[in-house]
């Protein structure tokens, strides 16, 4: 591999050296968020050191230096995921906001009694309760497409029908790392003029993301997942949509002019961006996106699969261990359950190792109902992880039969 | 390898994860109450008999950590015979010795429960060990079906 050297983006990323219980710190619950690297915690103590005020509103020169680089971090977005303009980059707080303001403003607008959303059975909570906000203000019916014992999509019974007016589906699971076929459900939303939701909170960290390629109407992501800050997150939507849609809040900035009889709304992306934004942490998830531009989001999508194939071979020849989510297109994450062990003595047990992972439901109470597991064990890499670290998880989990007898 | 952790999973605590004592469907049962951790899914449904104030019988089933199983499976022994009075009190001595409210280094009155007394330094995983505790508290109270860690 030339050019892909995980010591060197390590360096970048001061909290690695730490140490856990004596051992230095192994983060592999990476899907939950990722670490930050200097030029991302750099870059936010730039901000409010040397260029911080209000955006949008002053004419003084701070302001005027801020609504730059702010502004400057939504062109970053827009040319990270290949959007067609600026207008189309909301920033929100999260995916979750994202997902929530889409339902409200959207669905609400869009959806009404008897109507149907599609989502599948592999959805985070946060891709699930807004729907059924929605669908109890509305009385709009929530569909699930099923998925099979591999935690892949059936494509086969993904079946909108006459009522279907929204299809919101993960891009790539949180819980079994299954990458979904999306730009083929696009196709097939589209093909019955339904417009469709990405949830790209998982995949945007793992791989290069195309929403014209891709032709979804809206994509939300997160900061924090994408080696930014949290509080920071961006709703891609494409500008018809937007334009038509309400705004969901109301407050400053996101209005053109105000009396107490009514108000006009502000343009594009604005009308969504009610009150002061987090400016700060956009500039910082600007600066994250020049970060892994410079490595490359294809190199890092490559190397993480050979990880992920390197520990998922090697927890496979463990006895009692199960890989929950096997799709055969997986982003890098290891979801499994032992015999006899519980998910959460395993990550205790593994912190005490210095192994950071996650247990429990990750949000996805339903997939657990789908495979009968109360909960699971988490590894999840980024691009900062080794092949030693794998090993270090794989020894890890040994020991803990060991001691479980 | 895990010698720092042995204050916590000592070999009482998978001992009681291996073979739960009273763990079984109790059919009758005077009140039966399920207790949910949503951190991590726990689930645990126990059952008492109370016969003139007294615990004549406590079971539970479920599915949950070697904490949260090895707890119910002690909490059951040594409800098991006693007023609804004592248990509450075992119940608030447990919470506050889990909690961190009583710092004492050693529970010689709680016996065999004594091991749990070293979650307190695991703090994400008190309410795996006062689950069973929560849901006993609630079934001696006569509360609501479910009852939940948060």
């Amino acid at each position: 591999m030339s050019g892909f050297d995980p010591g060197r983006i390590r360096a970048d990323f001061p909290i690695l050296g730490e140490f856990i219980h004596g051992k230095p710190l192994i983060y592999l619950d990476n899907a939950a968020s990722t670490q930050k690297p200097r030029a991302v915690i750099e870059a936010t103590s730039r901000v409010y050191e040397h260029d911080y005020a209000n955006v949008h509103r002053g004419v003084h020169t701070l302001s005027q230096r801020a609504t730059d680089l702010f502004e400057g971090a939504r062109e970053k977005v827009r040319a990270f995921i290949n959007a067609g303009s600026d207008k189309e980059i909301v920033f929100v707080r999260g995916t979750t906001e994202a997902i929530n303001l889409v339902a409200q403003s959207y669905g609400r607008a869009n959806i009404g009694a008897g109507d149907e959303i599609l989502i599948t059975a592999m959805e985070h909570h946060s891709n699930i309760v807004p729907w059924q906000l929605l669908c109890q203000q509305t009385g709009a019916v929530l569909k699930v497409a099923p998925m099979n014992q591999a935690g892949e999509l059936i494509l086969d019974r993904f079946e909108l029908s006459e009522r279907t007016r929204l299809v919101s589906v993960a891009h790539m699971s949180n819980a079994l790392g299954t990458l979904n076929p999306v730009k083929r459900i696009v196709e097939l939303a589209h093909g019955r003029g339904v417009p469709v939701l990405l949830d790209g909170a998982q995949a945007v960290p793992h791989g290069a993301v195309d929403v014209q390629a891709l032709d979804c109407d809206f994509y939300a992501f997160s900061g924090h997942k994408l080696y930014g800050p949290s509080g920071i997150g961006v709703l891609y939507g494409k500008a018809k949509l937007l334009d038509a849609m309400p705004p969901w809040q109301g407050g400053g900035d996101m209005i053109r002019m105000v009396t107490f009889e009514r108000s006009e709304y502000n343009t594009l992306p604005y009308k969504f961006e009610a009150g002061t934004p987090d400016i700060a942490g956009a500039i910082a998830l600007g600066a994250a996106i020049d970060y892994l531009q410079g490595i490359g989001m294809e190199a890092i999508a490559e190397y993480e699969q050979r990880l992920l194939h390197y520990a998922t071979e090697k927890a496979k020849a463990i006895r009692g261990l199960k890989i929950i989510g096997e799709a055969a297109e997986k982003g890098a994450i290891l979801s499994f359950t032992l015999e006899h062990v519980h998910p959460h003595d395993i990550g205790t047990l593994l912190d005490q190792l210095g192994i950071a992972v996650r247990a429990g439901h990750h949000c996805a109470m339903p997939v657990m109902d789908f495979y009968r597991v109360p909960a699971t064990t988490r590894a999840s890499f980024a691009c900062y992880n080794t092949f030693e670290e794998v090993d270090a998880l794989i020894e890890g989990v040994q020991q803990i039969i060991e001691v479980f007898g | 390898m895990f010698d720092e952790i042995r204050d916590l999973y000592q070999e009482v605590v998978f001992d009681h994860n291996r073979n739960p004592r009273n763990f079984r469907v109790m059919e009758d049962a005077t009140r039966k109450i399920d207790g949910f951790n949503p951190l991590c899914g726990d689930r645990i449904t126990l059952y008492i008999k109370v016969n003139d104030g007294i615990i004549e019988d406590v079971s539970f089933q479920g599915s949950g950590c070697a904490i949260s199983t090895a707890s119910a499976s002690l909490m059951t022994e040594i409800v098991r015979g006693q007023s609804e009075e004592q248990a509450h009190e075992w119940f608030e001595l447990f919470h506050r010795i889990t909690t961190g409210q009583d710092e004492r280094a050693s529970f010689e009155e709680l016996g065999k429960l004594a091991v749990l007394a070293g979650v307190r330094a695991y703090p994400a995983r008190v309410k795996c060990a006062t689950l069973p505790w929560h849901s006993l508290e609630a079934a001696l109270k006569n509360e609501a079906e479910s009852v939940s860690t948060e």
